[in-house]
């Protein structure tokens, strides 16, 4: 995280929010990537981090995170204001 | 002060407990726990009465949950339980084990990872991953899974593991350094001249006496005893109905009276035989058996049993366990003779453990 980023609003899916019942479902972070996302939202609510990304380091399969409409990356680079959603994938039997 | 008896079932939606006094005849059933998620293996710590379930999830990855009291609250972790950066991520956890206040999770890809303070952070125990065999291990049908984990009672630093389709492993610093332990036992799958390698083997299932270096084997080719800890292994599959089956569960005094769950074979369904329930107990290390069926479905019963889905209780006369992946559990309180059905309808079960804890440990109620 440098100076120069900005917050982003970033939302979280129900079924993560059952995992970690003092997490909010929106909030604002201060961000520059999605992985720095992660970060901060592991340093909120520790042992977030890892149900979002695995150690390759990833995304995981089954996660999909949208920046601005558009499926991003760890490495995906995030604007000040940008709209972050992380989304569980159509999954399971 | 009363005996209170748990049955953990772990299932492919969650885990379940069941729960009884020391007659075993009637049982109140609990869950699903673990919001739902895909548990492999739930133990529970008769010191404590805390309930471990190692799993994962196709979202969220790898977790051992951790309930303190009894299953109504969970909470959940894998801080240290992944590999190094680079390395193909752990998709779950497989096999759980408990001794003095150890707690050892066994994970797929195949690894082992220890922790200290009761499954709050894990520690990887790396030797596995620098085993010189490593590179050839070719993963079984359900991935290349750590499935049976076996802590010494005695010795907390030997410690015994099946990974399919690596085969045994022992080692004896704790799980630094490791040795396969598979000799005697047969790779069918292999050329001729190769059926009995060094390592490479199909186990499925590991399980030892608490107070002996006897060891049992289900294989996915035949069934093995060791007294001299997996050094050596000799058949004793002669008796049973087929050599092919997955769990196995030692008597918790006697180290001779072992029960199994023999299928009708690999290719032919994976069945009970002829559609017969039966769990085959032997009093004698092996070398005689019989089919106990006494209240067992004896039509239809086209079920398997999964390799961790099969317990014996600790008391006296010892209970004994199994849950179907058609979601039914079977519980004997009379060491095999009689069955009676404890619980249907329920996910496809992974594995079957017992709890036995008195009052005092828990408090009263649940």
């Amino acid at each position: 995280m440098t100076s120069h980023d900005g917050i982003v609003d970033v939302r979280l899916p129900s079924l993560l929010l059952r995992l970690f019942p003092d997490a909010e479902p929106r909030l604002q972070l201060q961000a520059g990537s999605v992985a720095e996302v992660v970060d901060a939202l592991d340093a909120r609510w520790p042992g977030m981090g890892d149900r979002i990304r695995d150690s390759s380091p990833a995304i995981r399969r089954h996660i999909n995170v949208f920046v601005d409409g558009r499926r991003a990356k760890l490495d995906t680079r995030l604007a000040p204001g940008t709209d972050v959603y992380i989304l569980t994938a159509i999954s399971g039997g | 002060m009363a005996t209170r008896v748990f049955v953990l079932v772990a299932t492919k939606k969650g885990v379940f407990v069941l729960e009884s006094d020391a007659a075993r005849k009637d049982w109140r059933l609990g869950g699903p726990f673990c919001e739902t998620w895909p548990i492999q293996h739930a133990i529970g710590d008769p010191k404590t009465g805390t309930i471990f379930a190692g799993g994962g999830s196709e979202w969220f990855g790898p977790a051992v949950w951790k309930s303190t009291d009894l299953g109504n609250n969970w909470t959940h972790s894998s801080a240290g339980l992944a590999y190094e950066t680079g390395v193909a991520p752990i998709k779950t956890v497989w096999s759980l084990a408990m001794r003095d206040g150890a707690l050892y999770a066994g994970v797929e890809p195949a690894g082992l990872f220890r922790s200290d303070d009761a499954g709050e952070t894990f520690t990887h125990l790396d030797g596995l991953q620098r085993h010189p065999t490593r590179p050839e291990w070719n993963p079984g049908g359900a991935g290349l899974i750590l499935h049976s984990l076996v802590i010494d009672k005695q010795d907390t630093q030997k410690i015994w593991i099946g990974i399919s389709a690596a085969g045994v492993f022992h080692s004896a610093d704790g799980g630094m350094t490791w040795e396969p332990r598979n000799r005697g036992t047969r790779a069918d799958f292999m050329p001729d001249d190769q059926k009995y390698p060094e390592f490479g083997q199909c186990v499925h299932s590991v399980v030892k006496a608490e107070d002996s270096d006897r060891l049992y084997q289900q294989n996915h080719c035949g069934m093995y005893r060791s007294d001299d800890g997996g050094r050596t292994w000799d058949s004793i599959e002669a008796g049973l109905p087929s050599s092919f089956g997955f769990p196995a569960a030692v008597h918790p005094r006697d180290s001779d009276t072992l029960y199994l769950l023999p299928l009708n074979g690999d290719i032919k369904g994976r069945f009970m035989p002829d559609a017969k329930a039966a769990v085959w107990r032997t009093r004698d290390g092996g070398a005689t058996w019989q089919a106990m069926r006494s209240g067992l479905p004896q039509e239809s019963a086209y079920f398997a049993v999964l390799r961790q889905a099969l317990a014996t209780d600790t008391l006296d006369e010892a209970g004994v366990y199994f849950g179907t992946n058609s979601g039914s559990v079977y519980a004997s309180r009379d060491e095999g003779e009689t069955w009676i059905q404890i619980a249907q309808h329920l996910p496809m079960i992974s594995s079957v453990e017992t709890l036995v804890i008195e009052d005092d440990v828990m408090g009263s109620g649940t």
